[in-house]
């Protein structure tokens, strides 16, 4: 098997399963989808610049060929997005259970997760 | 290089930082005051880069001195600087309602995450690389979490998960695109994505049109395009009224990037991906405008309606848009000034309403006299002529411009049909809601002695200064209509941009 085969397919296992989760009514499925996609992001922007092995990750005049480095910076800032982005959602989600009472997205608690109160 | 040119990000930043770190809830009087000196800097400073843009040249600034294309740039031409200058009036106005109604006084950092926001604009209108644009979204992105929960309470935060989730989902969308187009151009520096885009080789064209339009969904999504219009109605009916208005200018955002990067890019010179988004952006923002208009008519309370009327009003922005012909983007331009402000208005105005009438809040339904009836219906009256688009304000004059823009293109019949029968739905809902508020309510006997917010006089001015925007945007169209021609002409000819950037070859 190719290293594009297996990146590839990395990429769309977690994108499937950041959608699936994404889809789902709660907000901690939401969180974790949110997480998984961001990770299929990470690894596909990381690709975008050819996934290249054993070469300088900046240009070298020595070296005939180099990894191209932008990608890197551009996961680099997309990470760093992504996990303040996360604390932030689950900030909000924890506020949003603790306000509503319910983990449903949309605030309405359904009839089978309806507190007996 | 004209520092000039950096001002509008550096100094948000700065003073957000100083809000922030130095005044805090302790010296929310020293914040204030701050804060809207600083509002009125933007406008000093959006109105300079105007008056350096409308001679013509682009300019460009290289950060760190990186040359393009491998440096991050911003640029200046007469469209972003004219969005500068609006970003800073809205803002102005904007934060002028939100100190006097004590909205400031109802959470922590207002004042920061305010001045963070007009950052992210700024950025957004400014830069000239896909990934900035990213970036930059982001920031504002961040910044309009914070006030759109701002005070907080359980409605608030039920909108503001979906918000939140959806932006989310909308950057992740957003990566993929920039990912898309840097693996098949190589490069992130918009002009030279123009030029390798418009050479690239016939195998990459089908890779190249689904970035393409990957990104513009993104920007459609913060456009609130029908089908990803759903979180805007929620959002805005359920945020505090100045914020409200304040993302009157955040969907802008969305219109002027589909227009940016689709004429620049994407433009006459793309080969097979040439006007990619054209095909289906027209028929998603007739359906725009019907179901806002719609929802206007169909709107329970006044929050609602001025929700669904910045959507129908997108509808029409974007209906002029996606011919992608001159004189119909300057017809999008004018109504970007236009429905920009208009929303605005619409949104201070419900709230001053809503203040007024104690219980019934912004309910539709009729309710005993209120204080000072007779001036909000006078300012009611107003932004309901304008977002409708009745003579003689500006609405009626950027929809005549429009109707008049898309005759050369081919689906100008439908255009034509869907703007002026939703006029019609729009002039509807707003007499319906105008009637409802004002003449019946003015019927019922006894008085409402509701609590009114503590500084009433400069309310109604900050709720005034969008309605003075629109009448002097009517009263000098000729002048602006001449500058946005300029920024058309400038729009179209990417060859001067990509020169500008990149230096002549």
């Amino acid at each position: 098997m190719s290293l594009e085969f297996l990146v590839a397919t990395a990429i769309g296992v977690f994108t499937s399963a950041g959608i699936y989760l994404l889809l789902r009514g709660r907000t901690f499925d939401l969180v974790l989808g949110l997480a998984f996609l961001s990770y299929a992001i990470n690894v596909f922007l990381f690709a975008m610049g050819g996934l290249i092995v054993d070469r300088p990750p900046i240009f070298d005049a020595a070296a005939t060929e180099y990894a191209d480095p932008v990608p890197q910076a551009l996961v680099l800032t997309a990470i760093v997005i992504a996990f303040a982005m996360t604390a932030l959602v689950l900030v909000l989600a924890l506020r949003t259970f603790l306000e509503t009472g319910t983990d449903q997205v949309d605030g309405e608690a359904d009839a089978s997760t309806r507190h007996s109160s | 290089m004209n520092h000039l040119l950096i001002a509008p990000l550096t100094l948000p930043a700065l003073v957000a930082s100083l809000i922030l770190l130095v005044m805090r809830r302790r010296h929310l009087r020293l914040a204030r005051l701050v804060s809207l000196g600083a509002c009125m800097t933007w406008v000093v400073l959006g109105a300079a880069l105007t008056a350096r843009a409308s001679s013509g040249d682009i300019a460009t600034y290289a950060l760190g001195n990186w040359a393009a294309p491998f440096g991050i740039l911003l640029v200046l031409d007469r469209l972003s600087a004219m969005m500068v200058l609006l970003t800073a009036i809205l803002s102005l106005a904007v934060l002028a309602y939100a100190t006097s109604s004590d909205l400031d006084r109802r959470g922590w950092h207002f004042h920061p995450l305010f001045h963070f926001q007009i950052l992210g604009l700024n950025g957004a209108f400014l830069t000239g690389d896909l990934f900035n644009l990213f970036v930059f979204f982001e920031m504002l992105l961040i910044a309009s979490y914070g006030l759109m929960l701002h005070g907080q309470g359980a409605a608030r935060l039920k909108g503001g998960v979906q918000y939140v989730v959806i932006n989310l989902a909308g950057s992740t969308l957003f990566l993929v695109a920039v990912g898309i187009l840097y693996g098949v151009t190589g490069t992130l520096n918009m002009a030279d994505m123009a030029i390798r885009v418009a050479g690239a080789p016939p195998a990459d064209q089908g890779l190249m049109r689904a970035g393409a339009l990957l990104l513009i969904a993104v920007f459609a999504l913060k456009a609130a395009l029908v089908p990803l219009h759903f979180w805007l109605p929620r959002t805005y009916a359920s945020t505090s009224a100045p914020v409200a208005a304040l993302f009157a200018i955040m969907t802008k955002v969305g219109a002027y990037s589909i227009i940016r990067t689709t004429i620049l890019i994407f433009g006459a010179d793309a080969g097979e991906s040439a006007w990619a988004p054209a095909a289906w952006m027209l028929p998603a923002a007739l359906l725009t405008l019907a179901l806002g208009f719609i929802g206007v008519l169909a709107a329970r309370n006044l929050r609602d309606l001025a929700a669904f009327a910045v959507v129908g009003s997108m509808g029409t922005l974007l209906s002029a848009t996606s011919v992608f012909q001159p004189a119909a983007i300057t017809a999008a331009l004018y109504y970007t000034l236009h429905s920009t402000l208009a929303g605005a208005a619409l949104f201070l105005t419900v709230d001053l309403i809503a203040r007024r009438r104690g219980d019934y809040g912004d309910a539709l339904t009729p309710s005993p006299r209120f204080p000072q009836i007779e001036l909000l219906s006078v300012f009611f009256f107003l932004s309901a002529i304008a977002l409708v688009g009745l003579p003689p304000l500006s609405g009626f004059l950027g929809k005549l411009m429009i109707l008049n823009g898309v005759r050369e293109s081919a689906s100008a019949p439908w255009i034509w049909a869907c703007i002026l029968s939703t006029t019609v739905l729009a002039l509807l809902g707003f007499a319906r809601a105008g009637s409802l508020l004002f003449w019946e309510s003015a019927a019922v006997g006894t008085d409402i002695h509701a609590k009114v917010p503590p500084h009433p006089i400069l309310t109604l001015v900050g709720a005034a200064a969008p309605l003075a925007g629109l009448i002097a945007l009517t009263v000098f169209a000729g002048p602006v209509t001449t500058y946005l021609t300029a920024a058309t002409e400038q729009l179209f000819d990417s060859a001067a941009y990509v020169t500008a950037v990149l230096g002549p070859r």
